[in-house]
């Protein structure tokens, strides 16, 4: 599987007598799956080291020296060798693997949620002896025991292939179940009462080769041949990890990872793979909704588009505003995109909600793919969230590029992540300061920059300087520092030579809604607001339109009546929640087009119910660019529509026509209007790679402006994003919800004695915006002067206390 | 029981020292741990986990590996009377019988005063001195019912000072004279024989 065998000459092997052309390095298993030989296995995995444990893959090979059964998933293939998978020896050889592995597996197939997919089973079918000569008495274990959460284990069913642990370890990092015990006591378990607490523990139930391992939302719920399935992309982060989508009776009851070698390599992160709960989620929004008094009613569609298209005709189209649009396939961001901006005429769009990036400099940097960024030898500069909390399944791709490919990281974050471990070079900079150390960075300085060591940027500075490609990933690491600084971090990198830049903005599809002009100034087509009036279009705004920042600002100055949002919940999202409850207060109308009840649909005037992934198809865009196909296999509950739909005929209700009645006419249109989106043939899209969208926008930096002197008492606060917290999607899965952590403020153990506080002590945390009370904990990953708080998690939170309007939020921190 | 005591920390951090791996130090650390507590408590094995910069999880891989590494509080005196066809065959199993009999707990019980455990035990390789028994991993060879209670007196009179508590490893901890040293040189580094080697072909030399 290793991408450098594709140039590499080949090698004559003979399999069964037929001549067979391997790779350079490539093993024998492997080259024989590639030319129609299978040979069974259950402890190989292509994305994992071999180790030979199970010994089902043996076969008979003569290297010269006469024939051997040697494991086919541990030999290289050499020149001349010649491989017998079907001879008697051979066959001989499996039937009595199967019959030792069957001698302590329980045969409990029809109780067993394996049964129908379970490599042994079919093995045992296509390759075992079909009786057992063992008539003593099989082991017998508590089961199931729960290993965390999600997965259980049912110990007496393993035949310890390593392939949990091995996943554990060398692709997670988290090696917290291990084998226990020797011979024919050996077991798969955790330490006592330590749960194998893993982003990513669900990847060992999908590859699990018995029925061991079973995560917790599938039990029990199906039988493999009543499952119905269709390939689709994940969309709950920008990685847009590639899944299967399966169901019974119109139910999605499973999401499986899929092996895009582009993207996911098979891997998915527990947050992806269970998310698809909140879709069967009793909170569902079904109906169209209607304010009436403290709460909503139910009302008919053609009272809820007429209501919101009353108050969208009445209002200027200046005084109009939309937010969000992440959620969205990237057919309806189009057509949204169509029906604001051209129907409507309002250019105060935002698919981001202030914690984003400009989708200018998004654009309009030399973009990077994850193989770009994984290339063995490569430098890797990480100056965005921490992508083992944001964004899991990139997580993954890094730790092996790092571990395996020999890639470079550099850190400069605002505190440590899940990857410093791995850094060759780990940069703290002051909260605001980090364009200023990027700049530094590449120029070599020796001095002190941002409270980071002149000696430390030095020694980063060897490591692009030595040559080779490099990579930045681009994001937002703390929503309480300005997108300002990290754009003026951006211009600064962007002189290295040969550096692209990968985005690492989290949002679902954020990057189809900037590509399909969801942002201030653009329009589809990765093109700017001013370039004419778009073909199929018949009008465009005339000036340039706000940001959400720009938007909720301006309705508390009463500058904006309607308000729509797509997907979006400003009351809990934005980052300055202060000011999204004032815009709330102030803007006469507020229309949320959403999937679930979220504070901002309570607050909602007119709410209208949409399907949400799995129930409707188009394309999604993921972070490098990448076009993949969504897949429709259920249909939305009650009278939940698509999204494209609503805007459609909201348009009509409006008294014009978006003239598409399909998506097949989104692709037409986009054709002949988006010069990126001209090439791409929507086939190629529909493979399991996907197709890149290519080209930029010319993009001219903005100084991020005069950082304010920094107050002695105060910290600069940092704001970070954790894998579970109590968003409305993962609030409503209830496989993840309970699995945030506590809220705390993180401070570096030498801020305490300035402060007067100790670890655990509750502390009043004050910002010019407002004040929160939470407990201390001192922590090594962050730099002194800063203090730390992960938000959405249910308690105290720092958008409670973030202006967005200045370039960073100071905090005082004392003893409450 | 416990974490390692700070002495047995101190004494940890100078073992992990000698391997260029923390990891390479697990079994000398799991054998400190029982020497600690006569068997290896989890939070000891916690503890390890912390010092070698390794999950807890793969400590108990290592740990309940061993059979000589206990997981749960073991008698003062660990008596493995082997039962294999050797032993068997002249006296292994009534020999079993006797000592769990004299002592009154079935084997793998320990004594309700914390004295003794019993243990039905695997071939200790000791055939020809058949039936065998060890305490504390020390033999007994071709030992009789009434040498049994004799040492069982022995032992609970705090007579038998070469038996040291289960968990010991041994009176004189390890010490390696630098000139024995393994002498790691980078192997770009390296001019003739290792030092060991040189001081081994001495010592022949000389003997």
């Amino acid at each position: 599987m290793t991408d450098t065998a594709d140039t590499a000459e080949g090698i004559a092997i003979t399999v069964n007598g037929q001549a067979v052309e391997a790779r350079t390095g490539e093993l024998l298993i492997d080259a024989c799956e590639r030319n129609g030989v299978y040979i069974p296995r259950f402890c190989y995995h292509p994305r994992m080291t071999p180790v030979g444990m199970c010994r089902m893959c043996l076969v008979e090979v003569d290297t010269g020296r006469g024939a051997a059964l040697q494991p086919s998933c541990m030999l290289t293939c050499a020149p001349d060798m010649v491989v017998e998978t079907e001879s008697d020896l051979t066959k001989k050889a499996q039937d009595g693997v199967l019959e030792f592995l069957l001698i302590n597996h329980p045969l409990d197939c029809p109780i067993c949620d394996k049964g129908g997919e379970c490599p042994l089973q079919d093995q045992t079918m296509a390759y075992g002896p079909g009786e057992s000569r063992f008539v003593e008495e099989k082991r017998h274990y508590e089961k199931p025991i729960p290993i965390n959460d999600n997965v259980y284990l049912d110990r007496e069913r393993c035949i310890l292939c390593d392939r949990c642990t091995r996943f554990a370890k060398e692709v997670a990092g988290d090696p917290l179940i291990h084998f226990q015990g020797r011979g024919n006591g050996t077991e798969v378990n955790t330490f006592p009462d330590e749960p194998f607490a893993s982003y990513f523990s669900g990847n060992t139930v999908q590859i699990c080769p018995v029925g061991a391992l079973t995560a917790k939302p599938y039990r029990f719920k199906a039988r493999p041949w009543d499952l119905e399935e269709v390939e689709s992309t994940a969309t709950i982060d920008s990685v847009g990890s590639r899944i299967v989508i399966q169901s019974s009776r119109n139910k999605v009851l499973r999401y499986l990872g899929v092996d895009s070698d582009a993207v996911n390599w098979g891997w998915l992160g527990d947050r992806e793979r269970f998310s698809f709960e909140a879709l069967n989620s009793e909170l569902r929004l079904t109906e169209p909704l209607i304010a009436s008094g403290e709460g909503h009613r139910v009302t008919t569609w053609s009272a809820a588009l007429g209501a919101a298209a009353d108050a969208i005709a009445k209002t200027p189209a200046s005084r109009v505003a939309a937010i969000g649009g992440a959620r969205l396939t990237n057919e309806a961001q189009y057509v949204w995109a169509k029906l604001l901006k051209d129907v409507i005429g309002t250019d105060h769009v935002d698919a981001q909600l202030g914690d984003g990036l400009p989708a200018d400099l998004v654009l309009g940097l030399p973009r990077a793919t994850i193989a770009d960024a994984c290339r063995p030898g490569g430098t890797i500069v990480l100056c965005g969230p921490d992508p083992k909390e944001s964004l899991g399944a990139l997580y993954l791709r890094l730790r092996h590029a790092v571990i395996e490919d020999g890639a470079t990281l550099i850190e400069l974050t605002p505190r440590s992540t899940g990857l410093s471990a791995l850094a060759a070079h780990t940069l703290h900079p002051r909260p605001g300061e980090l364009g200023a150390l990027a700049r530094a960075l590449v120029a070599g300085t020796t001095d002190d920059v941002a409270g980071v060591s002149g000696a430390a940027i030095g020694a980063a500075h060897q490591a692009i300087a030595a040559g080779g490609p490099v990579t930045v990933l681009l994001g937002r690491a703390s929503a309480a520092e300005s997108a300002a600084v990290v754009a003026e971090a951006a211009a600064a990198l962007s002189n290295i030579d040969d550096v692209g830049f990968l985005s690492t903005l989290t949002r679902g599809n954020v990057h189809g809604a900037l590509d399909m002009g969801l942002a201030p100034g653009l329009l589809p087509g990765r093109q700017r607001l001013g370039a004419g009036i778009p073909r199929g279009w018949t009008s465009v705004p005339s000036e340039t339109g706000l940001d959400s920042t720009g938007i909720l600002t301006a309705a508390v100055a009463g500058e904006v009546d309607a308000l729509i949002l797509l997907g979006a919940d400003p009351l809990r999202d934005f980052p300055d929640r202060h000011l999204a409850e004032q815009a709330f207060d102030a803007v006469d109308t507020v229309v949320a087009v959403d999937t679930l009840p979220t504070d901002s649909v309570a607050a909602a005037d007119i709410v209208l119910a949409a399907a949400a992934t799995t129930e409707v198809a188009g394309t999604f865009t993921n972070l490098e660019g990448r076009l993949s196909a969504l897949a429709q296999k259920v249909t939305p509950p009650g009278t939940a529509r698509p999204d494209w739909i609503i805007a459609a005929e909201l348009a009509l209700a409006l008294g014009g026509d978006l003239a598409i009645q399909s998506l097949d006419d989104v692709w037409t249109e986009l054709a002949a209007m988006s010069p990126v989106h001209a090439a791409i043939d929507p086939a190629a899209a529909a493979e399991r790679d996907g197709v890149l969208v290519t080209g930029t926008i010319d993009y001219t930096p903005v100084e991020q402006g005069e950082l304010p002197a920094k107050d002695a008492y105060a910290l600069r606060l940092v704001s970070v994003r954790a894998m579970y917290d109590q968003g409305s999607s993962l609030a409503a899965s209830p496989s993840s919800a309970g699995l945030h952590r506590e809220p705390v403020l993180a401070l570096h153990a030498a801020d305490f004695e300035k402060l007067g506080v100790s670890a655990g002590d509750e502390v009043s945390v004050t910002s010019a915006r407002g004040g929160v009370t939470l407990a201390v904990q001192s922590d090594p990953g962050v730099p002194r002067g800063s203090a730390v708080m992960v938000s959405h998690l249910g308690g105290p939170d720092p958008y409670d206390l973030i202006d967005t309007t200045t370039l960073v939020t100071e905090v005082l921190v004392e003893r409450a | 029981m416990s974490r390692l005591s700070h002495q047995n920390v101190e004494l940890a951090q100078e073992i992990i020292s000698r391997y260029p791996i923390k990891k390479s130090a697990l079994i000398p650390l799991l054998h400190l741990a029982q020497e600690q507590d006569g068997y290896v408590a989890d939070d000891a094995m916690a503890h390890i986990a912390e010092l070698c910069d390794v999950t807890p999880a793969e400590v108990v891989g290592t740990c309940s590996f061993y059979e000589m590494f206990k997981r749960h509080p073991t008698g003062t005196y660990l008596v493995n009377v082997c039962t294999n066809i050797s032993c068997m065959l002249l006296g292994g199993e009534e020999l079993l019988r006797h000592v769990e009999d004299t002592l009154g707990v079935r084997h793998g019980g320990t004594t309700d005063d914390g004295a003794f455990t019993v243990e039905d035990y695997e071939c200790i390789a000791a055939c020809t001195e058949a039936p065998c028994l060890q305490v504390n991993y020390r033999y007994f060879p071709r030992i009789t019912h009434d040498e049994f209670d004799e040492l069982v007196a022995d032992l609970r009179a705090g007579k038998r000072t070469d038996i040291p508590p289960h968990g010991t490893l041994g009176r004189v901890r390890q010490h390696i004279p630098a000139a024995k040293l393994a002498g790691v040189v980078p192997p770009d580094q390296v001019d003739g024989a290792p030092v060991w080697l040189a001081n081994s072909e001495g010592e022949a030399a000389n003997g």
